[in-house]
Order: structure tokens, then sequence, then C-alpha cells
């Protein structure tokens, strides 16, 4: 019969019924993190992506672009961070040609949250979005349901209890350039260190007033491999043997086929695999 | 009928029943203690500041107190992400009518839109908000919406997880036609004792009193025991 079938609808429906928990998705164990200064704001990421227990990169990258002083840090799944960003950049640009007027925070961050909610957090993205706009500076978190919150400092991912606890401890309102950098190097650092699926380096990017946008990849890397001491390499002649003998291509025809092949290059296609 | 814990969905002879009011994992909850009350001169709103994600404060100091026109506002309770959708398209309607009518839209004409949006979609929104505004004609009015998208117009309504610990409370201390003053106290202690009790809700105390003035906003700190500082703008 024509046409798609569902009867497996029934199926998951049934075994979900019954507890079978859904497949799990890939995701990102995460730390990522912002914090506003009297100029301008910052945003800081891990650099570590996993696959259930597995590292799957050790130095990744979790700042996507939005626009030329709008940027993103991204936590949960991994592809869905990087294609909903990239579907808002896109999206950002196209709206900012047509205004004729430098794109806003507040635009990009009501396009993704209008965007997650259709979705009904099917989208795995849990974003921070921050830059400096017209209006001033702005920092935003977007959770995958469609919720959005606004805070001078904010957390996200698996290791933000990690990094809020910095902030809660150390920030001040006050802060200048070179101090808001600091605190978030420290507050993903507290995630590297504290969190099982954050680790590796800390990304760093700050947006400010009237300046170019600085991207920092790998502003700090305290889990740098150390060169070993000694080695398991053993040097040749250690193994010793009591006798040695050489089996020459005619002794070998006794107890295998020997087929010579030609240098040919499509020889591969004609060879029969599994047949 | 009880879910096993874990388990959201059940095989019944009849088919397949799947818990809707159950939270999707991971979703944003605005575990809440909000309010709204008439007084002589308009209305006041009042909510508490805690947003959670399971057990996790996601943001301790939240505004739930949403404005839709210049002094038509709501307080949200239950999905963060459903109650912003729905107040941003009744922002986005409330705005198009003034504009259109060159004239402020009612209070009730807000009540309505939401109501719409809540019991046209109530399978697939975990909302529970209250509208309060203040209009030339009518005064200050206090709607409120539960889950399943009803709408009761009230002298007073309370909501959200906290607001079952001061039914009693503010039943035994509501009285009509109260003066500005004596509703801020009486909104803020009833808020007071709902973030005492209800592990959900804390933070600060938000107020909005809406009357023909307009729209002024206060906030009280649990640092002085919700004391002050009071008016912010």
């Amino acid at each position: 019969m024509p046409g798609f079938d569902f009867s497996n609808f029934n199926r998951n429906a049934a075994l979900h019924a019954r507890g079978v928990p859904l497949p799990k998705a890939t995701s990102t164990g995460t730390t990522i993190v912002g914090c506003v200064y009297d100029n301008g704001v910052v945003i800081a990421a891990d650099t570590r992506a996993t696959s259930g227990p597995i590292v799957a990169d050790k130095n990744c990258e979790k700042l996507h672009y939005i626009a030329p002083k709008i940027w993103c840090a991204g936590a949960g799944t991994a592809a869905d961070t990087e294609f909903t960003t990239a579907l808002i950049s896109s999206n950002v640009e196209l709206h900012s040609l047509s205004t004729g007027r430098d794109p806003r925070v507040i635009t990009c961050m009501t396009m993704l949250k209008q965007h997650l909610f259709r979705y009904q957090g099917h989208i795995g993205a849990y974003l921070v979005v921050a830059g400096v706009d017209p209006t001033g500076v702005g920092l935003y978190t977007v959770h995958a349901h469609g919720s959005t919150d606004k805070l001078p400092y904010v957390t996200m991912g698996s290791g933000s209890l990690a990094a809020m606890s910095v902030f809660e401890s150390m920030w001040q309102p006050d802060l200048d350039k070179e101090g808001a950098v600091t605190l978030c190097a420290e507050a993903i650092k507290a995630g590297i260190f504290n969190d099982l699926g954050s680790g590796s380096n800390v990304d760093v990017c700050v947006i400010e007033k009237d300046k170019p946008t600085n991207l920092m990849r790998n502003y700090e890397k305290p889990n740098e491999r150390g060169l070993k001491e000694r080695n398991y390499r053993f040097p040749r002649g250690t193994t010793a043997w009591l006798n040695q003998k050489i089996i020459s291509k005619e002794d070998m025809k006794k107890y295998v086929t020997i087929e010579t092949l030609s240098g040919d290059d499509n020889l591969a296609e004609k060879m029969e695999v599994d047949s | 009928m009880v879910a096993p814990h874990g388990v959201t969905g059940m095989l019944g002879e009849d088919g397949i029943h799947v818990d809707m009011q159950h939270l999707k994992s991971g979703e944003v909850n605005l575990g809440t203690s909000i309010m709204a009350i008439n007084f002589k001169d308009g209305v006041i709103l009042g909510a508490d500041s805690r947003t959670t994600t399971g057990a996790y404060i996601a943001n301790r100091v939240t505004d739930k107190l949403t404005q839709v026109h210049d002094t038509i506002w709501c307080c949200r309770s239950g999905s963060a992400a459903d109650t912003q959708a729905v107040a941003d398209i009744v922002s986005y309607h409330l705005n198009m009518y003034g504009v259109t009518n060159n004239e402020a839209p009612s209070t009730q004409v807000a009540a309505s839109l939401f109501q719409e949006l809540c019991y046209e979609n109530k399978d697939a929104l975990s909302a529970g908000i209250i509208i309060a505004g203040y209009d030339p004609r009518h005064g200050g009015q206090v709607y409120s919406i539960p889950l399943g998208g009803s709408l009761h117009k009230q002298s007073f309504a309370i909501g959200g997880s906290g607001s079952t610990y001061i039914y009693g409370y503010t039943d035994a201390h509501w009285r009509e036609q109260m003066t500005e003053q004596e509703g801020i106290d009486f909104v803020r202690s009833a808020l007071q004792e709902a973030i005492k009790w209800d592990g959900s809700s804390g933070g600060v105390i938000r107020l909005v009193v809406l009357t023909k003035k307009g729209a002024v906003r206060h906030l009280y700190l649990p640092d002085n025991g919700y004391t002050g500082p009071g008016v912010t703008n």
C-alpha cells in the first residue's frame, strides 16, 4: 500500500507505556557562562564534547557566531545548538539587511525562543545569548522549551552549578573587562574540574561597545598533556629466540593458495567480497 | 490511576494513556506564589521570584509580573516557556488593538485573549495566569485563568503552588475597598507567608500597583524581612 507506514508509532507508544525508555540523544555535558561588565559582555565555554561516557572531542568549539557583535554559547544536543544558531544567524543577517540597521540581541533572543517553543523542547538547544547593540549590552539564557531569562551573570549546562557557585561568591556589580574575563574563565574552570561532563580548555569571547569582537580560542589550557618521563618501547632484540626459519614463497604454496595481483587501480572493485 | 515512578504512559484495554499534566523532563517550571487584588484606586499584582528546573533554582530574581499593555499586567505560573509564549502573543494582539482603535483595550479584552489561548490549547499548555488591569471605564479588575482555561472575575485572586498555603490567610484578612498602603501590606504579607511554607517559592517579592496614574513597581528583599526598598521606578 502506498504512503507512510505508521505502525512503528503504535509499537513505540506501547513500549513506552510498558516503561521502556526512549533512546538517548547525543548530548554535550557542558559548562557555559556569561557576564556583563560596564562596557560590554563576556561569554565563555569549556571545550569537551561527549557521547555517553566517551569524550568525543577534546577541543571542540561551543561559542557560536550569530552576528559580528552577537555571539552564542551552546549546551545540550551538539547538533541542535550548531544548526539552531546557524539558522538564526542567517535570519538575523537577512533581517539586518532588510531593515538597514545593526541587529539587536533581543531580536535574536526572540527568534530563538519562538523557534525552540515551536518544537516543544525536541530541539535540545540550551543557549546563552550575548551581545552589544544600539540599545546597549544584552545577556540572556534560552532553554530548549523556549523560556528565557535576563540576568547580569548566567550559567548553563551540566557544569552550571559549579560555575554559578563561583559567580555567587565572586561577582560584583562594578566589574571591568579584565575582571569579567577572569571571572568567566574561573567559572568555566570550576566546571572543568568539578563536573564530569565538562573538561579540557577555556574559550572566551569578549564583545565590547565600539570595539571589534575578540574571540579568544583556548584562552586557558589547564589540562595540557605533560611529556611522559618513561615509555613502553622495548629496544630491538629484547626478546630472545631459540631458532629461526625462513619460509620461501614456494614452500608457502603447500599450505595456502597464493594469487599474485597486478598494480591495477580497478582491481579492488573486481574482487568479490562476502561472496 | 497513578503511574509508577519514572513512567508517564500506561497501556490499558482501551488504548494508551499518557499523563499530559506531567511536565517534560528538564522543563523550566514556575513553582510559584502569585496574587492580584482590587483596592480603592486600582489593582495590585504580586509575585515571588523563584524559577526552578527540578531541584535547581534557575533564576532567583525572576520577574513573573509581565506587562501586556500600559496598565494591563499578568502574573504567570506553570511552565515558564508556555506562559512567556502566551503573554507574548497577547501582548502583540493588545498592541495591535491599541493602535487600530486608537484607544487602550479594556482588561476584559485582555483576559478574553488569554482565555482563548489557554482553552483552545489546554492539552499542550501548563499555564495558570492571573490578569489584572486598570482602565478608566471599569477601574481596576482582576481575572483568573486556572489550568483548564476557564475565566473567573474576582475581587482578588491567588495562584501557583504556594497559594495553597494562604487560602486561609487571605480569606481571614481580605477587606473590600482597602487603601493603597493597606493593599500593599496585604499582598506582601500574604506572599511572605506563601514563601515561608512553599519550597518552590522564594527570592524577592515583586509588586506592581496599577491606578489611573499608571504602573508603579515595588521590590521587597528577604535581606530585611521583606520591608524594603519599596518603590523602584
